[in-house]
């Protein structure tokens, strides 16, 4: 698949930000103080359309883990907006922008980040509980859909690192977010593991409609995503041809 | 609470040795408690029974062993009774006595010579009041020693005999040691070194000529505040309250003083292990942390979860070492000065766990400082 799927998630079109999901508008983002002071991301724009799975591929130090830190809530830009699900980010308080990432967006990290104490079904009832959702919540099915519905009661120490993964993937998803963030998910996975995950981050977006960006060294995935820019020195530059 | 249950239980190793440690301060607590308690009724339970608010002490009179050492006459007496709001006073004689009962046991004893009748007479759980010559009401715990109701026992050296005829309502000693109440003019016999071998009788007592008396015991009427700085210089003495007075009896203020030191030190201990402690798990937790506020949990959520974690700690451990305390107290050999109150306890039990609750708290507040960007990147 290439960007020709997604006629307009282009980062070329027109400044007007989309209404479902995300736009990133003359993003700037300086970093550290000083004579360390670097420019984390450099003018950027992007869109991602829902149900649209982008992958982000750069040298290391060129803004990657920034751009998802702004996409995320988790950082501002010093210029420039942020617009996820018609919500511009630098309208919402510090306190807002927590509620607003448990709702809006899902984050899956490397290694999967999973609370050790906590089985596969309870990571995903502590979410749905910090969000206030239904009593009645099953994690179940969810867990299902990732194909680790066998291993609910398990802690992370008892998973291995793809399905410690794909629970991670489950968490991010349990409400219902409609822009994934994905950060180096198959860091420390082997080839078949990676390429499951991936696969299964695929199929996620593209079935529940959510707007996904995965960055990424592991150039041996990048067949699953629909659309892959490439970063250097905090610019976004041309799609890299698939491979 | 649901984060905060489930490490507890997954972190249950670590958890323990941490509650292991509370706990163990726990039961330190309560055995200080109890042997504060049991020491401060040891040392001046005598004092603390008498109706009385105020105690003179002639002038000038060194604090440490006051009651054996101050000597008052009548003309003081007097000055205290007509002081504004005083209801009654009364001479008292305090002196140490070592005595041998008709069994052979040797005891102490300490007298506190009383005007028969007077409200300083002391209620009784057995036997008569105060009235003959030769008979003493002595404290209730004396029975341990062998003592009952007709027990005759021999002041050594001068080979004075007094009869026990009654027992105190409950425990009443002075410096360690039981009390025996006895008529005033008995108590200046003794002490004026004119009694006898044998029971003083009526006539011997009528004879003495030494009128003086160790304290003026004071009883304010109810509500009245005295100006004791009025009395005092009326009366030549000086004066204190009846608790500052236990201060005056023997070794009642290094020992206490020692015990509130020492419980002090473990307060301080337990804010400082507990807040350590969690210190330490905040720090292992911080990773974890950064990815919940990254998903966006509240900073609210993860104190209050944080907080609860450690009540629930402390609450659940300080709760196991009072009760192993309070078992090893009822253990105690009645030999020992050990009282378990409820009072002391409660207060000892608060304080353990509101002390370990601040450590605790200036540990969880890190979790306020944890920033959500960690979680980004690979920093594990
Ligand atoms: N907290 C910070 N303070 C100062 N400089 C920072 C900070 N975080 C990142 N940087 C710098 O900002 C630039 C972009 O960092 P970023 O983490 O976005 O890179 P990346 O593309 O994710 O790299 P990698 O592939 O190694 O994860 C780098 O030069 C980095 O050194
Ligand atoms: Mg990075």
């Amino acid at each position: 698949m290439t960007s020709s799927t997604f006629p307009a998630a282009g980062a070329s079109r027109a400044d007007a930000p989309q209404a479902a999901g995300l736009s990133i508008r003359h993003a700037v983002m300086e970093l550290g103080d000083g004579d360390t002071r670097v420019t984390a991301l450099d003018d950027v724009s992007l869109d991602v359309a829902p149900g649209e799975f982008l992958a982000i591929v750069g040298p290391s130090g060129s803004g990657k883990s920034s751009l998802l830190a702004v996409a995320g809530a988790l950082a501002s830009p010093d210029s420039g907006t942020v617009t996820v699900n018609g919500q511009d980010l630098s309208q919402l308080s510090q306190g807002k922008r927590a509620a607003f990432r448990l709702s809006n967006i899902g984050f899956v990290f490397q290694s999967g980040n999973l609370i050790p104490a906590l089985t596969a079904a309870d990571q995903l009832r502590l979410i749905n509980r910090l969000a206030g959702g239904p009593k009645t919540f099953d994690p179940v099915p969810l867990l299902e859909s990732v194909g680790m519905a066998h291993r609910a009661t398990n802690r992370p120490g008892q998973l291995s690192g793809g399905e410690r993964q794909r629970v991670g993937i489950a968490r991010a998803l349990v409400t219902g977010a409609k822009l994934l963030l994905v950060d180096e998910p198959t860091a420390s996975l082997d080839r078949a593991r990676s390429r499951e995950v991936v696969e299964l981050l695929a199929r996620q977006s593209h079935e529940h409609g959510v707007a996904t960006i995965m960055v990424t060294h592991d150039h041996d995935v990048l067949g699953y995503c629909d659309r892959i820019v490439e970063m250097v020195d905090g610019r976004l530059g041309a799609p890299a041809p698939v491979r | 609470m649901f984060l905060a249950l489930r490490e507890l239980i997954f972190a249950r190793g670590r958890f323990s040795l941490m509650g292991g440690v509370i706990a163990l301060i726990a039961v330190l607590m309560v055995m200080l408690s109890g042997l504060s308690s049991g020491l401060v009724n040891d040392g001046v339970s005598g004092l603390k029974s008498m109706p009385v608010t105020t105690i003179a002490f002639d002038q000038g009179t060194k604090t440490d062993n006051a009651f054996s050492r101050s000597v008052i006459d009548d003309q003081q007496l007097n000055a205290w009774r007509s002081v504004e709001g005083v209801a009654a006073a009364a001479k008292m004689g305090v002196g140490m006595a070592n005595a041998t009962t008709d069994s052979g046991k040797q005891i102490d004893l300490t007298l506190f010579g009383i005007e028969p009748g007077s409200f300083l007479e002391p209620s009784r759980s057995a036997g008569t009041g105060l009235g003959d010559p030769d008979g003493i009401v002595v404290s209730s715990t004396a029975k341990a020693e062998g003592i009952d109701l007709g027990t005759v026992v021999t002041l050594d050296r001068i080979g004075t005999k007094l009869r026990v005829v009654g027992f105190t309502d409950g425990q009443a000693t002075f410096g360690h040691v039981e009390v025996a109440y006895l008529p005033l003019k008995t108590w200046q016999l003794i002490a004026s070194g004119q009694a006898a071998a044998g029971a003083p009788s009526a006539e011997r007592m009528s004879a003495v000529s030494f009128d003086t008396a160790s304290v003026v015991a004071v009883q304010a009427k109810p509500g009245a505040r005295l100006d004791l700085a009025a009395g005092d210089t009326a009366a030549g003495t000086t004066s204190k309250s009846l608790s500052a007075a236990f201060n005056a009896s023997p070794g009642y203020e290094a020992e206490t003083m020692t015990l509130s030191m020492i419980q002090v030190f473990l307060y301080a201990i337990c804010a400082l292990v507990v807040g350590a402690f969690f210190t330490v798990w905040t720090i292992q937790r911080k990773h974890e942390i950064s990815v919940l506020r990254a998903i966006g949990a509240s900073t609210g959520y993860l104190l209050r979860d944080g907080l609860a974690q450690a009540a629930i700690l402390l609450v659940g451990f300080t709760a196991l070492g009072v009760a192993a305390g309070l078992g090893l107290g009822a253990a105690m050999p009645d030999a020992m000065p050990f009282a378990l109150e409820a009072t002391p306890i409660a207060i000892a039990t608060a304080l353990t766990i509101g002390l370990g609750l601040i450590g605790a708290t200036v540990a969880v507040v890190r979790i306020s400082r944890i920033d959500p960007l960690n979680a980004l990147g690979g920093q594990r």
